[in-house]
């Protein structure tokens, strides 16, 4: 792991009125590490994703992804990130090789680079037979691998993953991972929000916040020993515990 | 370029691909063409009349018989006293009473004068009016037969006789569906353009895909026109159908002037309708909403355009909408193109005002769409 920083916070704020959905918080991820970003519902998290991915205006605070601010910058930043929205994204009235083509296509890939790309993911996700097939007709798991695979497609130097396992099954998870492992090895910062706290556990470091605030950002080990508790599960709950706000 | 060639790819597959999409682009306008038009007719027939005559002589009977034969009403009463006559209207049988009192014949004959009682059920105006005055017309010519005849039985005095002859220029049999063919082929052109653009967008928000799109480099124009071209070619195809299949053989409308002006003005017409239902689009979140905001201004830009009403006749603020709506400039140039065979002299004016449309609308557009909210 190197120490270059690729994304970092400064009292990065997004209030809605007296509504504050992300509250001051400051962190720093290092380039390819797998920081995972803990939360309960409505706690924050996707709010704090969507400002770094340049889809949302921050309301106050600063910064800057791959390099670039996310007030004046946002479209640089986008060059260089992936992103899985929690809600599948893709074109579910298009085959997977047609969405392949289309996302690499806005990204600014050739055709040639597309077609070698789409051969490579539909061998990677073990999905040849299928790649004529409308991507509505897939099971959610290969959904998930699927968007996964195109949010990479560019090769960019981050990819924000948003509960990207949400519903999908134990062993899928376990293959979601080995993607995501992957990747990380291929030296992409993952950026990843996860109810699961055993996926907690495959993280270099984790935050966890609660209420729109940043209660802890260390490795799953030394949270465990800091907090006394045997797993990631214990440690979160101690902290969402004291949470005020629910959804 | 080659960004737009991707967004094309994509638009038509998914336009091809959805079994609703395009039966329902192309079916739905084509059978609206085929059916409005012959609903839409200002000629009023089957005006229902009924007869109150008192007089009952060859004068009264030529009269009623004079009205009947001209094919456009119907006797639907014929009464000695008004109260029956009154009751038809009541049980709305009647749309008109003509009363001819007694000693109708003679007073004519004697005196040179009579005079008849005409009541109006005004419910349905339209009809009233128009039926008013076609009656109108039929008495006053009846008038002139008898005096005609009665100069020739006395041959002493020679009066002076104003006759008017009408022509109907540009559409000589006044056939209503001449008038309204263009006009109502605009209007759906119009829709079908302004629904679409506005429900497509919306849809991907309404999916999420549109997440996926912002979360891209792809910059704001280049998605605008990707959305734009499938639309507007569609929107062309569908007018074409229109003008030269349905209008020309069920119609048999031949524009007069030339088609290929008529097409320069459609092209700009549709960036300026395509960029109104963008610009829905980037207000709206659910195709729910957008239908319903595209609805109330479609309406209103239908009913503001002169396609029913004369832009001309509207009270000065309706008439400020009206040339504030881009639907009466493409309606203007249509029924000149077509009708009158206008050239592109008569409409340099609309010309300049449709592109101002165009550029007004996307540009709009362009900037309430926001890639970071």
């Amino acid at each position: 792991m190197t120490s270059d920083i690729t994304i970092k916070t400064l009292r990065l704020s997004k209030a809605y009125g007296h509504f504050k959905a992300v509250d001051q918080i400051s962190f720093e991820v290092y380039a390819g590490e797998i920081f995972g970003f803990l939360g309960a519902n409505g706690a924050g998290k996707t709010t704090a994703m969507r400002m770094l991915c340049g889809l949302l205006e921050p309301s106050s605070g600063e910064a800057s992804v791959a390099g670039f601010d996310v007030y004046r910058r946002p479209e640089a930043i986008k060059k260089r990130i992936g992103y899985m929205s929690q809600k599948f994204s893709l074109y579910e009235d298009l085959t997977i090789l047609e969405n392949i083509r289309f996302f690499g296509g806005i990204y600014g890939l050739t055709y040639a680079q597309i077609r070698e790309k789409g051969k490579l993911l539909t061998a990677e996700l073990g999905l040849e037979a299928q790649a004529h097939s409308l991507v509505g007709s897939l099971p959610l798991g290969w959904k998930q691998k699927l968007a996964f695979s195109v949010a990479v497609l560019h090769d960019p130097k981050i990819v924000f993953l948003d509960e990207p396992t949400g519903g999908v099954d134990p062993i899928t998870r376990r293959q979601f991972w080995d993607l995501i492992y992957a990747a990380a090895a291929r030296g992409v910062t993952i950026f990843v929000t996860t109810h699961y706290m055993d996926e907690a556990e495959y993280c270099d470091r984790v935050s966890i916040m609660v209420d729109g605030r940043m209660v802890a950002m260390n490795s799953p080990e030394q949270l465990k020993l800091q907090y006394k508790a045997g797993s990631m599960e214990e440690v979160f709950y101690q902290l969402a515990r004291k949470a005020q706000r629910s959804d | 370029m080659k960004i737009i060639l991707f967004l094309l790819e994509k638009e038509f597959k998914q336009i091809f691909r959805n079994k609703a999409l395009l039966p329902m682009l192309l079916g739905v306008p084509l059978i609206q063409l085929i059916i409005l038009p012959l609903a839409a007719d200002y000629e009023i027939k089957n005006i229902n009349v009924a007869f109150v005559d008192h007089d009952r002589t060859t004068y009264s009977h030529r009269l009623v018989e004079k009205i009947k034969a001209t094919g456009y009403f119907k006797m639907t009463g014929y009464s000695t006293t008004y109260r029956e006559a009154d009751r038809l209207i009541e049980l709305d049988r009647a749309d008109l009473v003509l009363e001819i009192p007694s000693q109708f014949e003679n007073t004519l004959i004697r005196e040179g004068k009579g005079h008849l009682f005409l009541a109006v059920n005004a419910i349905n105006g339209t009809k009233a009016s128009v039926g008013a005055s076609y009656l109108s017309r039929i008495i006053a010519d009846f008038n002139a037969d008898i005096r005609f005849q009665q100069q020739q039985e006395s041959s002493k005095t020679r009066r002076g006789r104003i006759a008017i002859q009408t022509s109907n220029w540009y559409n000589p049999h006044m056939d209503y569906k001449y008038f309204m063919v263009p006009g109502i082929l605009a209007f759906l052109v119009t829709m079908i353009g302004g629904y679409m653009s506005a429900l497509n967008i919306v849809k991907e928000k309404e999916i999420g895909t549109i997440e996926q799109i912002n979360v891209s480099p792809i910059s704001k124009h280049h998605f605008i026109i990707g959305k734009l071209i499938p639309f507007w070619l569609i929107s062309m195809v569908v007018f074409s159908i229109g003008q030269f299949i349905v209008s020309r053989y069920l119609y048999h409308i031949i524009p007069v002037g030339n088609i290929f002006l008529l097409y320069l003005f459609l092209a700009i017409y549709l960036v300026a309708i395509l960029g109104f239902g963008l610009l829905v689009s980037t207000y709206t979140d659910t195709q729910q909403q957008a239908m319903s905001v595209a609805f109330f201004f479609v309406m209103i830009f239908l009913l503001m355009s002169g396609l029913f009403t004369s832009v001309d006749s509207m009270p000065p603020w309706a008439r400020a909408f009206a040339y504030l709506n881009p639907v009466t400039y493409f309606i203007e140039v249509m029924r000149g193109v077509v009708l009158k065979g206008s050239t592109f002299n008569d409409f340099q004016g609309h010309l300049v005002k449709m592109v101002g449309f165009a550029l007004a609308l996307n540009t709009w557009a362009w900037f309430n769409y926001r890639k970071t909210s």
